[in-house]
C-alpha cells in the first residue's frame, strides 16, 4: 500500500488568537504551532496500515519553510518520507487553492498511491474542504470524517460520522480519506524516531516546479475583515442553598431567557 | 438564481435545509433574483411542495435509483449538470455532515471557492458577504467573492426560518444520466448510535457535563435533563471525552463540535479556551460549578457556584413543575 498523508501546521488549540485588523490575519508570534490535530490521526492511521500490510507511508505538507517542523514530528512518528511543498502566500483560508495544489502535484510527481489521507479539517480555516476538492480534481471516491477504516485488497469500507450517526461507506482504491478523532490513538514520537527523522531530509517541491500559473491557484474569496467575537457579559452568578439557586435559575430560564 | 441544495434524511427534509431556503430568500430579494431548490435522490416527489411551502419559486427533482442512498461522488454529477445549466449566481448548502461533505465536491468542479458554516450572510453592491467563525470562533471573518457562483454553507440552527407561504412555484423533474461506474462512494448503511436521537448541532437546548461529572455513570443525571427539556441534546467537555465517559461525538469545542443552541448548560465544565471557543455564540449560557474562579462563569449569563450533585435533583425536580404547567 503506497499511502500519502496531508498535514497542516497549525497554532495548538490552547492558543489566544490576536488579530491584525490591517493586515486582516492573526498575530502568529508567541503562538506554539504544531501538526493539525486531525492530522494526527490520519498519520497514525497510515503507519497502521503500513504495519498490517507493507508499503510506505509518504507525508506532504503545503505552508511555509517553518512547516518543515510538523514533518519532522511526522518522521518522529514513523512515516517513510516526507516532503514540503513551499507556499509562502500565507494563510489564505481558500480551500481550493490548496486542493489545486495538491492534486497537482499527485499528477505531477506522485501517480501511484493507494490511498490519500487527511484530517477532516484543520483547526484555525475550519474549513473542512480540501480532501473533498482533491477528490473531485483526481476523480476518486471520498469519505470524510472516518471514525473507523478497513481495507480489503482493492476496495475499502469506512464508517463516517454523521448526525447521530455513523454512514457505513464502500468505495474503491484509490480513495480520499478525512480522519476524525476516535478513528485511532495517536503514537508518540520514539527516541531512535526523533533521531532518525533529525537526519532526514526534507525535500522541497516549489510551485513553479509544478506547472501552476499563480492565475490559476489564486484565492477566490477575499477576505474583508477580521474581527474577535464579540465579549460577552459576564450575568448573574449566586451561591444560594441547592434549593434556592436551582429556583433561581428556573426562574431565570423561564422569566428572562424565556427558553422554557 | 440562487440554488439551494435540500437534504433529506430518512424520507424527510431536513428543517437545516429549510432554514438555508429562508435566508436564501431573503439574499435573493436583496438580489433581485428568485430561489431554487435542488433535491436529490430517489422517489422525491412528495417532498417538493414542503420546499414550495417554503418560499422556493421552483424545486429542481434530480433523480435516479443509484441515487436512492448518499454518494458524494453520485450526488455531484447530479448538481453539477444541473448548475451548468441554470447557471445560478449562488448556490447555499446546509453546514450538516452531507453539506459539508458534498458541497465542497461541487465547488472544486465548478472551479470556484465556498465559505464553509457561515454565520451571517448579507449583499453589499450587488455581492453576497458571508461571515464565518474561523479558530472555532475564537475569530469571526467575512468574505466577498471572486468567481461566480458564489458558494456558501450555512451553519444548522442559527437562521430563523421564513414563515410558510402558499407556494406557487413549479416542479421540474430531471433524470440523472450517471454511469454506475461514476457513484463510486455508496453509504450502504446508516447505524443509529445508541442513545444519540439529536446532535448536538441541531439541538435548541444542549446540557453539557465536564470533568466534575466525576464519571460516566453521572452523565445519566444529565440524561434525565434532557428527557424533560424540549430538543434538548448531550454535550461534553474534551476532558470528559479524553476520560472515556462519553464517546466523542458529544464534545464541544475546537476539536469536537461548534455549537450555537439557545440555551446551552454547563455542568461542572471550567471552561478552557478550547472549549469556551466552540459554545460561546450560545444565546443563553447557564454554569454550575464548585470553583468560583472557573472561566466558564466569565461568559455564563447564570451561573451557580455549588456543588451540581446537589443542585441537580432540586432542579429537575422544579423544571419537570414548570414544564408541566
Amino acid at each position: 500500500m503506497n499511502v500519502f498523508v496531508f498535514v497542516k501546521r497549525v497554532p495548538d488549540t490552547e492558543s489566544k488568537i490576536k488579530i491584525n485588523h490591517e493586515t486582516k490575519s492573526i498575530i502568529e508570534e508567541g503562538l506554539n504551532f504544531v501538526v493539525n490535530p486531525y492530522d494526527e490521526f490520519a498519520v497514525e492511521e497510515a503507519l497502521r496500515i503500513r504495519e498490517a500490510k507493507g508499503g510506505q507511508v509518504t507525508v506532504l505538507s503545503v505552508g511555509p519553510e517553518e512547516a518543515k517542523t510538523v514533518l519532522k514530528k511526522c518522521l518522529a512518528m514513523g512515516a517513510d518520507e516526507a516532503v514540503l511543498i513551499k507556499d509562502d502566500i500565507g494563510e489564505t483560508y481558500d480551500a481550493l487553492r490548496t486542493a489545486k495544489i495538491i492534486a497537482q502535484v499527485l499528477k505531477k510527481k506522485y501517480t501511484e498511491y493507494d490511498l490519500l489521507l487527511f484530517g477532516k479539517q484543520s483547526v484555525g480555516a475550519d474549513s473542512s474542504q480540501v480532501p473533498s476538492m482533491v477528490a473531485a480534481f483526481l476523480d476518486l471516491p471520498q469519505v470524510n470524517v472516518v471514525t473507523k477504516l478497513a481495507i480489503e485488497g482493492n476496495s475499502g469500507t469506512a464508517h463516517r460520522e454523521i448526525e447521530g450517526a455513523l454512514e457505513k461507506v464502500s468505495f474503491p482504491l484509490p480513495a480520499v480519506i478525512s480522519a476524525q478523532k476516535g478513528l485511532n490513538e495517536p503514537r508518540y514520537e520514539t527516541l531512535k524516531g526523533i533521531m532518525g527523522a533529525k537526519k532526514k531530509e526534507i525535500p522541497v517541491i516549489n510551485l513553479q516546479d509544478l506547472d501552476l500559473q499563480s492565475e490559476e491557484i489564486a484565492p477566490q474569496m477575499e477576505m474583508v475583515k477580521m474581527e474577535s467575537p464579540p465579549t460577552r457579559q459576564t450575568g448573574q452568578i449566586i451561591e444560594d442553598e441547592p434549593n434556592v439557586a436551582a429556583k433561581k435559575l428556573v426562574e431565570f430560564l423561564r422569566q428572562e431567557a424565556k427558553v422554557i | 438564481m440562487i440554488l439551494v441544495y435540500i437534504e433529506v434524511r430518512d424520507g424527510k427534509i431536513k428543517k437545516s435545509s429549510l432554514e438555508v431556503l429562508s435566508e436564501a430568500l431573503r439574499r435573493g430579494e436583496d438580489l433581485g433574483t428568485d430561489t431554487a431548490a435542488a433535491l436529490v435522490g430517489h422517489s422525491l416527489d412528495s417532498l417538493a411542495p414542503e420546499a414550495l411551502r417554503f418560499g422556493a419559486s421552483r424545486v429542481y427533482i434530480l433523480e435516479n435509483s443509484l441515487l436512492s442512498h448518499y454518494s458524494p461522488s453520485g450526488y455531484t454529477r447530479a448538481l453539477l449538470s444541473l448548475a451548468e445549466e441554470i447557471k445560478p449566481e449562488a448556490i447555499f448548502f446546509p453546514a450538516t455532515s452531507m453539506g459539508r461533505d458534498l458541497a465542497p465536491r461541487l465547488a472544486a468542479k465548478l472551479g470556484v471557492s465556498l465559505a464553509s458554516d457561515c454565520t451571517q450572510t448579507s449583499v453589499k453592491d450587488g455581492k453576497l458577504e458571508v461571515v464565518r467563525p474561523i479558530f472555532a470562533g475564537k475569530a469571526f471573518a467575512s468574505f466577498t467573492f471572486k468567481s461566480t457562483p458564489q458558494m456558501a454553507s450555512l451553519r444548522p440552527n442559527v437562521f430563523p426560518l421564513g414563515d410558510p407561504v402558499d407556494g406557487q412555484g413549479e416542479i421540474v423533474k430531471k433524470d440523472v444520466v450517471i454511469p454506475e461506474a461514476q457513484v463510486k462512494d455508496k453509504v450502504e448503511e446508516i447505524v443509529r448510535s445508541e442513545g444519540a436521537e439529536l446532535d448536538v448541532t441541531e439541538a435548541d437546548i444542549i446540557v453539557s457535563g465536564g470533568r466534575g461529572m466525576k464519571g460516566p455513570e453521572n452523565f445519566d443525571l444529565l440524561r434525565e435533563l434532557i428527557s424533560i427539556l424540549p430538543h434538548a441534546s448531550l454535550g461534553a467537555s474534551r476532558s470528559a471525552v479524553d476520560a472515556e465517559w462519553i464517546d466523542h461525538q458529544h464534545q464541544v469545542g475546537q476539536t469536537g463540535k461548534t455549537v450555537s443552541p439557545n440555551l446551552y448548560m454547563a455542568f461542572g465544565i471550567s471552561g478552557a479556551i478550547q472549549h469556551l471557543a466552540g459554545m460561546s455564540s450560545s444565546k443563553y449560557i447557564i454554569a454550575v460549578n464548585k470553583d468560583p474562579e472557573a472561566p466558564i462563569f466569565k461568559v455564563a449569563d447564570f451561573g451557580i457556584v455549588g456543588d451540581l450533585f446537589q443542585v441537580l435533583p432540586p432542579l429537575k425536580e422544579e423544571l419537570k413543575k414548570v414544564l408541566s404547567e
